[in-house]
């Protein structure tokens, strides 16, 4: 293999997990670090700066970068990353609770942002620093979008959500709430010299063909709408019986809120098998753990009707096979259909885009799945000037891939407004920097917790089901917090190899904990990786190879489980390793 | 300076087949300087340990005085151990041999506590063949005392001081061949690909198995006019010919050409094959070891690998006829076998 190229942003970058996995880039060990020290406020800041809403995320993250914590390689489970966010929000000292300085100057340019969700609020504040000038428009009556109509208040407060999106509203926005935009045309016609559409995808299907669907309407409810219609208090009680159709998160709030307005029994049926599931694990325990069985392989048959109201739901049961590409085929055991009694039915069966007022003559092309056609990298749409971005650009995801689209889109709309090659875009900012204090002594916290993760306190089920308002979890105190962030394994610190220096005394293969570091004949990767001391089957984790030490050989590590613990750098004569911090930024606007 | 060691391994870390990983051959984190050559060294036993699916608690470690011997704490932290005077190893690696032959012994000691001051102890110890694997991590100088020049310095190789040594050098492993090891090696802490099997060799077989190791000492005799640094070794280093140990248990897969090869067979039943480039290079010729060693000398290099062995020669408990029970498991009526036998043996000496 050649040498790693480690000049390469994307090389160390990789090697942080978290940070790689996350669509913002969230620079995750060093927030985690401050956090550990009882910085909060700054790890706060570094969590405003790119990912916007960090007491919101801190909750309702769907958290790609837990899966991705390099300790899931060593234990069972990965850093709180998502709950230690929180920690940072709810710590921070009021002098943290800050208004960003907006230019008093204006720029001139006009942006108009359609829809008051994630996307477009990030594209506000990026835009706003800028001198932008920014009107939004929106249909409910509050900024927030899906975080504020359709996530409950259990799992998200108001005061929550109200402080981080007033902190970019009182930045200078112009707002126009309750106002339904019926043709794109309108907002053209006004002269922007930009639009950012992130309307979300706001539709949630139906099961228009299930027989009883039309005869028990009155109480058979799309779950977004019923959301909604919760938080606006016109739903303020459910009958006894539910029943939630759909294994996704919204299905799991949905059954979640019936339960504290009255439902006493509250059921959820999924088609999938379990494992099919797209709510997020944590969210099923959620649910189960406040007595709602989840039950899987029941595919809905029809809505009974007696009496002309609804008695209760006919399901199939259904097998899943697997053929050889692994690809699934849901098929009916055959039994009995099992009929559930009910007197309510929710449908959390997935969300469409809905883009009725985006008319033909606008210019905007639209794919035949109904999705507009998005550049992936400039959301700019076939309309120069119009950009899209969250659910609304390329279907339904989640908050912070929203968050990073408003990122992308603002980059693109300055580049756009200043009348810049939108391609040309500026690279991520990164440094690397020596962590050396003395001879045995590192800047950094090295020693490895070998700390379970700890569980997040929560409110009394009792209490929490009378009260849809009361938060369930409580969040890591201060002590918990630290516990917690001492689990990080600081994997922006790398540990990086100097070639010329080394004279091969082995030291840090003998000291290396997890046996990754190797001294061999060079070869190709596949070679290499079956040649190295300890098995190093994970291909998605790199090789770090050096140039051609004296005694020709190379030196390869496998960065899959290093610990990045720095016992390496600490036993080397010569200082050919050193852990050196590598910090990597996203670019946003302006910066080109 | 960190004392402990992360408690995670590698996840798809191995065991052997005595059922153990690695890390149970394990010891207490080195306090050597950095890269010293002695941290290489434990690892290389730490390896042969796992890949001969040694038990850790059938295993001794002895060892005298000085940064050679404060190694035993580093490596195979479930076993015995017993740190003894300066220079004083072989007495006590000889004492427990004497009352446990079933144990396996690893002596571990430097050039000071073998060369210097326990020259006597040493000879001793090889004349009489005692069973013990017996590890002179050798690197030419004092390094606990801030590195004087030890007596298997080179004559003129000079150390961080920068004073050329006038004294001629004690070669361990001519002494060792001289004085009746039967099994005597040279290895290198920076080749382990080479000294473990060293060590691995040294352990199957049975008797005095000397194994010289070249360790470095980084913070006062690696310089450029030092011949034991890194650097000075690499360049010079000559091997007597590749091998391949092959453990009693083991299939052997290797196929070897009439006349390329040389078989030993140990006591144990495992086998070092060599493989012959030199036939003058006859490594169970007490004679021609040797010579080979001195005659790579004359040429300025220093020759590694097995350099002599004879599996035929008697360990000492052959030699004294001593019970083959460890004495902890003899009873009162072993000790004291009553008048008759007593009779008897008075008898045979009237």
């Amino acid at each position: 293999m050649k040498p790693t190229d480690i000049k390469d942003p994307e090389y160390f970058h990789k090697v942080i997990d978290c940070q790689f996995a996350c669509p913002a880039h969230t620079p995750v060990p060093e927030y985690i670090r401050l956090i550990s020290q009882g910085r909060y406020d700054e790890a706060y800041e570094i969590n405003w700066q790119s990912n916007v809403f960090p007491g919101i995320l801190g909750r309702i993250c769907d958290r790609p970068c837990e899966p991705a914590c390099r300790r899931t390689r060593v234990e069972e489970t990965p850093v709180a990353i998502c709950r230690l966010k929180r920690v940072a929000a709810d710590n921070k000292s009021s002098a943290a609770d800050f208004t960003p300085e907006v230019p008093g100057q204006k720029n001139g340019k006009k942006t108009a942002l359609i829809g008051g969700g994630p996307a477009s609020l990030t594209v506000a504040r990026d835009l706003l620093l800028l001198g932008y000038e920014i009107d939004l428009y929106d249909d409910q009556s509050k900024a927030g979008g899906f975080v504020r109509t359709q996530v409950p208040s259990f799992r998200l407060p108001e005061k929550v959500l109200d402080e981080e999106i007033n902190r970019i509203l009182d930045m200078g926005v112009n707002t126009f709430f309750n106002t339904y935009i019926n043709d794109i045309g309108e907002i053209i016609d006004k002269g922007y010299d930009a639009i950012f559409i992130g309307t979300g995808a706001p539709r949630g299907r139906d099961l228009p063909d299930l027989p009883g669907r039309n005869e028990g309407d009155e109480s058979i409810f799309i779950g977004i709408e019923w959301l909604a219609a919760v938080l606006y208090r016109h739903v303020t009680s459910v009958p006894e019986k539910v029943i939630v159709l759909g294994g996704g998160n919204t299905a799991m709030d949905c059954c979640r809120t019936a339960r504290r307005l009255g439902g006493e029994d509250v059921k959820v049926f999924v088609r999938s098998p379990r494992k099919d599931m797209k709510a997020s694990p944590w969210e099923i325990e959620d649910a189960e753990e406040e007595g709602i069985p989840v039950i899987d392989n029941h595919s809905p048959l029809e809505f009974v009707i007696k009496d002309g109201k609804l008695a209760g739901v006919n399901f199939d049961r259904m097998s899943a096979t697997y053929d050889s590409n692994g690809k699934r085929t849901l098929v009916s055991t055959g039994e009995e259909p099992l009929f559930v009694p009910c007197d309510l039915v929710l449908l959390a069966v997935g969300q469409q885009n809905a883009l009725p007022w985006i008319s033909a003559d606008s210019g905007i092309e639209m794919s035949d799945r109904g999705l507009p056609a998005v550049d992936l990298t400039t959301h700019q749409s076939s309309v120069a000037n119009i950009f899209f971005g969250g659910d609304a650009a390329f279907g339904p995801q989640n908050v912070i891939t929203a968050v990073a689209h408003g990122h992308q889109a603002a980059i693109s709309i300055d580049l756009f407004c200043r009348g810049k090659d939108l391609d040309d875009r500026e690279p991520p900012s990164t440094s690397l920097t020596g962590q050396k204090l003395d001879m045995h002594e590192l800047l950094y916290d090295s020693g490895i917790s070998d700390d379970k993760r700890s569980a997040v306190p929560t409110m009394d089920r009792v209490k929490s089901l009378h009260d849809r308002l009361l938060e369930v979890e409580l969040g890591y105190g201060r002590k918990t917090g630290r516990k917690e962030a001492m689990r990080c394994l600081n994997c922006d610190m790398q540990t990086v190899f100097d070639y010329s220096t080394c004279i091969e005394c082995d030291a840090c293969v003998d000291v290396c904990p997890v046996s990754c570091i190797n001294f061999i004949e060079n070869g190709e990767e596949d070679d290499l990786r079956s040649r190295l001391s300890a098995p190093a089957d994970n291909r998605s984790q790199p090789l770090y190879v050096s140039d051609l030490l004296p005694t020709d050989r190379v030196m390869v590590k496998d960065e899959n489980v290093c610990l990045h613990c720095g016992l390496c750098a600490e036993r080397c004569p010569t200082s050919s390793w050193e852990m050196m911090k590598f910090t990597y930024n996203s670019a946003q606007a302006g910066k080109k | 300076m960190s004392y402990s060691r992360p408690g995670f391994r590698h996840p798809n870390e191995p065991a052997n087949d005595a059922g153990y990983t690695r890390r149970d051959y394990e010891g207490a984190v080195s306090t050597l300087c950095a890269g010293c050559g002695h941290d290489s060294t434990t690892n290389a036993i730490i390896q042969a340990c796992f890949e001969l699916n040694v038990e850790p608690h059938r295993v001794v470690k002895v060892s005298g005085i000085g940064c050679s011997s404060k190694t035993p704490a580093y490596f195979l932290g479930k076993s015995h151990g017993f740190n003894s005077v300066h220079g004083r190893m072989p007495s006590i690696a000889t004492g427990a041999n004497m009352a446990n032959r079933d144990l396996l012994y690893i002596g571990v000691s430097g050039d000071g506590d073998t060369a210097s001051i326990g020259m006597g102890q040493f000879a001793h110890a090889l004349r009489r063949n005692l069973n013990l694997n017996y590890i002179c991590m050798n690197n030419g100088c004092y390094g606990l005392t801030k590195g004087q020049d030890s007596a298997t310095a080179d004559r003129g190789s000079a150390g961080k001081k920068g004073v050329p040594n006038p004294y001629e050098s004690i070669d361990l492993c001519e002494l060792a061949i001289e004085l009746g090891a039967s099994f005597v090696a040279r290895g290198f802490s920076g080749d382990k690909r080479q000294l473990v099997p060293l060590i691995k060799g040294a352990m199957a077989h049975n008797g005095l198995a000397f194994i010289d190791v070249i360790s470095p000492c980084v913070t006062f005799n690696n310089t450029s006019s030092s011949t034991k640094s890194y650097h000075y070794v690499r360049e010079h280093i000559e091997a007597t010919n590749a091998f391949d140990f092959v453990p009693l248990q083991q299939e052997i897969l290797a196929h070897y050409e009439e006349g390329t090869s040389q078989e030993i067979t140990m006591h144990d039943g495992s086998i070092i094959h060599l493989h012959k480039a030199d036939s003058s290079k006859d490594v169970t010729n007490r004679l021609k070891a040797v010579n080979s060693l001195e005659k790579e000398k004359e040429k300025g290099r220093l020759l590694t690998g097995i350099l002599y062995v004879n599996p035929e020669i008697e360990e000492t408990h052959d030699i004294i006829n001593s019970t083959l029970r460890p004495l902890n498991t003899l009873t009162e009526k072993d000790l004291c076998p009553g008048e008759e036998i007593l009779e008897a043996i008075n008898s045979a000496l009237r």
